[in-house]
């Protein structure tokens, strides 16, 4: 069985359909980059597929592990291992990264059946994840994202997930903002958590983060659906080519 | 709207009251009604001084021509002040802790406050990781009804008692202060108190004494158709200290029950005192019936020079709550602090804030109120800051948010500003937030349920003033947020 199938989902904003008919499946132990113009689709489908209520699902269907996930609330499919690295991570202001990250760990545990981490191993976990994605100590006992820098935050997402280690990690633009050295770090973060039974759908408008992680398939959205899907080479075609001929073929 | 704010306002319109039981313990009270003689029966209930009697008689011939206060931001019906009775008291008075009734002890156990003393047995392992110790001073409706390490205070000269027992045992002291920093005629709500006052605690740091461990009081009201006046006097001798701390609770009753107290604080030179209040009256049910009306005086007097107060306080209850603590900045280089964070949620009004009046040199003040309404609430934020012509190179900072939970309920801020010395520094910001969709959805994509991110939300936001809050309290007040914001059916 498929990690996650996505079978001719629809979905609108305020009464405008945005996603228009999208077919996707997508294996453990694969990377699948989404790449798409600005404005394609993108953020929609990684927002519907975490749960946001802002989006009304149209039509089609959604199977993750063989179950239905439109029908879970967005914290029952966090807790199932759905993480989202947002494209603009928002700020709490006054709640502690640690903080923030232990109720979200804890919520996981004990929906998982297991008890909560105590402050030793927790402290040990974040630090040795911390370490592994670069990320200065002193964010951590920051308020979550208040005044991080753009690429600030999208490392703290990054380590999230490293903490949180989801089945199915869907990373919308955490490329974008970033500087040469931050890429290169969040991409090592990613390979490192690559394994037999995790997946990743990796958005991304730039090919040169699939410089950096390899992609297993590569899918082009244009338009509210999916155009074109191949391996990694279609990805070189777009950098050469651009979205033009894909557009023109959605119009 | 969306689904999930929908949730939150459902969140938030439920009552998890759990202090609303009623103490089943025989009491006596005098019949509703005030006179002359409701305030010669209270007196003469409590043995007072001729001269204490008198006092009183002048505040009541003072209230008998004001106006009842109107310019408060919330509404009500008339109260009917002859239909409260303002004495209540367990029939067996208790001379000492272990004659407490029973059913008392059994009340404050269940309320977590410690009526116990705690033994501390020299070189006890383990001793040092115990909770700090506590002094509880607890009224219950008219009277108190025990006071804690009364004797272990006394060893270093530290008062901790009940007001009428100090106005027996330290009258010297209560003649002196009692009315200075709150006129007896001060206002409508202070004059009532000053006529009929019942209990409250009295606190007396000698000089240069740093006062060992927090100081408390609890007040609960249990009796129907009861009003509690309590009176609070806290002095703080030359370079003396002391936190102090109140809490408040009161049974589920479908009438308004009113609480109108009045606390003095005096801070002679280099004193420190900091005051702290979680104030959980029983807010009325959800659909605005009931609950406590709280009108309050709170005022300290910075006389001495680099003396400091602060007040902080974490308002949840209340139907109503009309309160400014307030600081008197006489001496030079003298430090007056508010930090707030209040809670209006049903159909809960409050209209607080505070006063810092500074008439010294080099005076300084912090505001720091976080005003949080959902449901119905109805909440303003009211503060004076006055520079006088004496109190040179004066400042103040303020900053009050507000944060809006729902649709139906509203936020106000007045800030009143009179500087008359030229050097006053003042500023003030002021915003208002709402808990947005992407802040939800952020913690739920995390695994965070939506009542468990609405009350890790709204202690971020509160965060500046809970670290305010001595550490015990702290964590209550952070328990006390959730219960008040959260469905309390888990
Ligand atoms: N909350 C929203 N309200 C209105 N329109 C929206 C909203 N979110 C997305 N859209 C619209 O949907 C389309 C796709 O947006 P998005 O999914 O963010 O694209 P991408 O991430 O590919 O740049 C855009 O036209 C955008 O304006
Ligand atoms: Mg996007």
């Amino acid at each position: 069985m498929a990690l996650l199938e996505i079978r001719d989902l629809h979905a609108a904003v305020e009464g405008e359909e945005i996603l228009r008919g999208i077919n996707l499946t997508v294996d453990r132990g694969e990377v699948h980059a989404v790449m798409g113009p600005n404005g394609s689709g993108k953020s929609t489908l990684s927002k519907v597929l975490a749960g946001h209520d802002g989006y009304e699902v149209t039509n089609g269907q959604v199977l993750y592990d063989g179950k239905d996930l439109l029908d879970l609330e967005a914290e029952d499919r966090a807790r199932l291992g759905v993480f989202l690295g947002f494209q603009y991570p928002v700020e709490i202001p006054g709640v502690a990264n640690t903080y923030f990250l232990k109720a979200a760990l804890n919520a996981m545990r004990k929906h998982r059946g297991e008890p909560e981490l105590d402050a030793v191993a927790f402290l040990k976990l974040i630090r040795e994840r911390a370490k592994m994605v670069n990320m200065d100590e002193n964010l951590l006992k920051r308020a979550v994202n208040e005044g991080f820098s753009g690429g600030e935050k999208k490392r703290n997402e990054i380590f999230q997930m490293a903490v949180l280690e989801p089945q199915l990690a869907i990373l919308d633009e955490t490329d974008s903002g970033l500087d040469i050295d931050a890429l290169r770090i969040v991409s090592q973060g990613v390979n490192a958590m690559r394994s037999a039974d995790r997946a990743f759908l990796l958005i991304t408008h730039y090919q040169r983060l699939l410089d950096h992680i390899e992609p297993d398939h590569v899918h082009v959205l244009v338009n509210g659906r999916i155009q074109q899907s191949g391996g990694k080479e279609l990805a070189e075609e777009l950098e050469r080519s651009g979205y033009a001929l894909f557009e023109e073929n959605a119009a | 709207m969306s689904a999930s704010s929908k949730t939150i306002e459902e969140i938030t319109g439920k009552r998890g009251y759990e202090y609303g039981f009623i103490t089943d313990i025989e009491q006596e009270s005098l019949p509703p009604g005030l006179s002359e003689e409701t305030v010669r029966f209270i007196s003469a209930k409590k043995d007072e001084p001729e001269w204490m009697l008198e006092w009183r008689l002048e505040a009541l011939r003072g209230w008998l021509e004001m106006p009842h206060p109107n310019w408060a931001h919330v509404h009500y019906k008339p109260i009917d002040f002859q239909a409260i009775s303002y004495y209540a008291a367990p029939k067996n008075q208790p001379k000492s802790l272990d004659e407490v009734d029973p059913k008392l002890l059994e009340m404050y156990e269940k309320l977590g406050i410690p009526m116990h003393e705690r033994e501390m047995l020299a070189g006890v392992e383990g001793a040092g990781e115990q909770r700090p110790e506590v002094a509880v001073d607890a009224v219950f409706d008219s009277v108190s009804v025990g006071t804690t390490y009364k004797a272990k205070l006394a060893e270093q000269g530290i008062i901790f008692c009940s007001m009428s027992e100090a106005v027996q045992d330290h009258p010297e002291l209560v003649r002196k202060y009692l009315g200075t920093v709150v006129p007896r005629k001060d206002n409508f709500f202070a004059a009532l108190n000053s006529a009929v006052f019942s209990d409250g605690s009295f606190v007396y740091i000698p000089k240069g004494v740093r006062c060992p461990m927090e100081l408390s009081t609890y007040f609960r009201m249990n009796a129907g158709h009861t009003g509690q006046f309590e009176r609070t006097l806290i002095i703080a001798e030359e370079g003396a200290s002391v936190s102090y701390l109140e809490g408040c609770t009161a049974p589920m009753r479908d009438e308004n029950q009113l609480h109108a107290a009045v606390v003095e604080l005096v801070a002679l030179d280099d004193a420190d005192i900091k005051y702290s209040t979680v104030q959980n009256w029983y807010p009325g049910d959800e659909n605005g019936v009931g609950g406590i009306f709280n009108f309050v005086t709170k005022r300290g007097l910075c006389a001495g020079k680099r003396s400091r107060i602060a007040w902080t306080q974490v308002e949840t209850g209340s139907a109503i709550t009309w309160k400014y603590p307030s600081c008197v900045l006489k001496g030079d280089d003298s430090v007056g602090e508010f930090y707030s964070v209040a809670v209006t949620r049903g159909y809960q009004q409050a209209d607080t804030g505070t006063k810092m009046i500074h008439m010294g040199k080099n005076t300084r003040s912090t505001i720091i109120a976080k005003g949080i309404s959902a449901g119905h609430g109805e909440q303003s934020y009211r503060g004076l800051v006055r520079v006088l012509p004496t109190a040179k190179d004066a400042r103040n900072y303020s900053q009050c948010d507000s944060m809006l939970i729902g649709d139906k309920c509203a936020a106000h801020t007045f800030p009143y500003i009179d500087a008359q010395h030229p050097g006053a520094q003042i500023e003030h910001e002021a915003t208002t937030s709402r808990i947005s969709e992407d802040q939800l959805f952020y913690c739920k994509q995390r695994g965070i349920g939506e009542e468990e991110a609405v009350s890790l939300i709204v202690n971020g936001f509160c965060r500046d003033v809970f670290k305010k809050l001595p550490m015990e309290f702290a964590v209550e007040a952070q328990k006390l947020l959730e219960v008040t914001l959260e469905d309390s059916v888990g």
